[in-house]
């Protein structure tokens, strides 16, 4: 039996204008939350619609659950997906639109008004789609995602107009899904919330897989960084000069000083403030955040 | 492949698609026959184009179902327009991806789709039927039409061939506004190609040179609905509007199956 949910070999898509996925090699693995991570037209849509059969790549494989994505069909009746967004009919209602695809893919009509409850609908699901707001949109879309009980869930940016209370609601949930052995693949704008769920992270940028493994991983291969505010803001400067003179590197942003160094050199950077007559406000050793690594490795602030 | 039509047929029944679909196609039959059967001795005609329809026609066994026949083409323009915009909206709502991560087989998705809207124009086609026949029996002493002949068992056979024959006629229109959606993929594009084409350029063209009219795919599916006309031949209308259907479905098809699904 295979241990590989998701499994990219040398994918590529080639259009007139050039890659959009090129040569892209990763591997998920089953049970795990696997955040799929690039900037704008990084090709992370592109490579989620190959995998489900959408699109065909112009070179390359790539299998699914063990079963090539040229024989969508083999697979597909384990897979729940969201793509670019949740698309349904918009003068039907929520649970008629929800029964179409029960229907279509021979699953349990009852299942329907069970997603229903379990997405937070409930009471709306007569309603028409074209009446509902983007987060009940997005939980429609979800619950339709969940429909064949899937083995592999795979969400584009679910969490697209959830309030607070929606994003946590639908990460608990796939932290639940996660749990009970479903593989969940993720794309999502907002990395703090994938850095709190995802033990895997994809990351692409102009459609090359640029990192594939552990968050872990990821976060340990990047440089810690210390953060220093001191009471006077002019007195920054000299904090620059002090790191930059033990051969770090430093700048100032948002009134902090970023200093990439180890956490252990924060007591002698202390020390040399103190000896300077500087008073610190603020000295925190730390790794940094998903975000931060992402725009690092992308090079990518939009 | 079962699962493809019931799961088209839910969208199909929806009231104001299914109500407004039948509605519309009862007016144009209630219109057609009245004018048919009140206006039976006015100068300006009573049929299509200006033409007169006299008691002798009507009194015939085919009597009672000429005005379905002649509806047949406008029912047909209504199922091109159902079957453009159930197609087309597939890309336009961008519900066409949820389709096929459910049911990856394009060919039988196209293929369910076309059965449950074949069930739909089939249906269109029964309703309009006995209404036409109903408003005909009414109208018929009104209009001092004899009505001995219309059910016999002539008049019933008479009956079941405008049956099929519309019933071939709308399908086939119908495929063809499914070939414009799955081409154009936006139901407007398709709907407002589809009629300006049938109703507007062939008659254009029609008008300036009668003869091409013999080969106008729109002319052919309404022939077919009439049972033939005095210048087209019903097997000539038959062969050429399959050939017209086939070779879209053809294309249609290949283009579907093959196409990457981007929106």
């Amino acid at each position: 039996m295979t241990t590989v949910a998701i499994s990219v070999k040398d994918l590529s898509k080639k259009y007139d204008s050039g890659f959009a996925v090129s040569h892209a090699n990763f591997e998920v693995p089953i049970g795990t939350i696997c955040g799929f991570v690039g900037p704008n037209g990084a090709g992370k849509t592109t490579t989620i619609r190959m995998l489900l059969g959408l699109i065909s790549p112009t070179g390359g494989t790539a299998e699914i659950l063990g079963q090539s994505i040229s024989h969508p069909e083999k697979y597909l009746s384990q897979v729940g997906a969201m793509i670019e967004g949740p698309a349904f009919y918009p003068a039907l209602s929520g649970t008629e639109n929800l029964k179409v695809l029960a229907t279509l893919g021979g699953f349990p009509i009852e299942r329907v008004e069970e997603l229903i409850r379990t997405v937070g609908l409930e009471g709306r699901g007569q309603s028409k789609y074209k009446t509902y707001s983007l987060g009940m949109k997005q939980r429609l879309g979800i619950a339709a995602a969940l429909l064949p009980n899937p083995k592999i869930l795979i969400l584009d940016e679910p969490t697209n107009g959830l309030d607070p209370e929606g994003i946590q609601e639908v990460r608990d949930l796939l932290k639940k899904l996660a749990s009970q052995g479903t593989t969940v693949f993720v794309s999502s704008h907002l990395l703090s919330e994938l850095e709190l769920i995802s033990e895997f992270i994809v990351m692409l940028r102009k459609g090359e897989v640029v990192f594939a493994g552990p968050l872990q991983e990821l976060m340990q291969a990047q440089q810690p960084i210390i953060l220093v505010k001191t009471e006077k803001l002019a007195d920054l400067a000299k904090i620059i000069e002090i790191a930059e003179g033990d051969g770090h590197k430093a700048t100032i942003r948002s009134e902090v000083a970023h200093i990439e160094g180890p956490a252990e050199w924060a007591g002698a950077l202390n020390k040399k403030a103190f000896d300077a007559g500087i008073v610190l406000t603020q000295l925190a050793p730390q790794l940094p955040n998903l975000e931060e690594t992402f725009f690092e490795m992308t090079g990518d602030r939009s | 492949m079962i699962r493809v039509i019931r799961a088209e047929w839910r969208k199909l029944r929806r009231p104001t698609l299914f109500l407004g679909t039948i509605g519309a196609a009862l007016f144009f039959t209630g219109l057609t026959n009245t004018f048919l059967y009140l206006m039976i001795d006015s100068e300006g005609g009573n049929s299509d184009r200006g033409r007169e329809v006299g008691r002798e026609v009507l009194n015939l066994a085919g009597g009672s179902v000429y005005g379905f026949a002649s509806v047949g083409g406008l029912l047909g323009v209504i199922a091109l327009c159902v079957f453009a915009a159930q197609t087309a909206q597939e890309y336009t709502y961008g519900t066409l991806r949820n389709l096929l991560v459910r049911q990856p087989g394009r060919l039988r998705i196209l293929a369910g789709k076309l059965i449950a809207m074949k069930l739909f124009a089939l249906i269109l086609v029964l309703i309009s039927a006995a209404v036409s026949v109903g408003i005909s029996v009414a109208l018929s002493d009104r209009a001092k039409v004899v009505t001995d002949l219309w059910f016999t068992s002539a008049g019933f056979h008479a009956i079941g061939q405008t049956l099929l024959n519309v019933t071939i006629s709308v399908i086939y229109f119908g495929i063809v506004g499914m070939v414009l959606g799955l081409l154009l993929r936006s139901p407007i594009s398709a709907i407002s190609i589809g009629v300006l084409w049938l109703l507007i350029i062939e008659n254009l063209i029609g008008a300036v040179k009668p003869v091409t009219l013999d080969w106008m795919p729109g002319n052919q599916l309404s022939v077919i609905a009439q049972g033939g006309s005095p210048d087209v031949s019903y097997s000539h209308a038959l062969i050429l509007g399959t050939l017209y259907v086939f070779v879209g479905s053809v294309i249609a098809a290949t283009l579907f199956s093959r196409r990457d699904v981007a929106n």
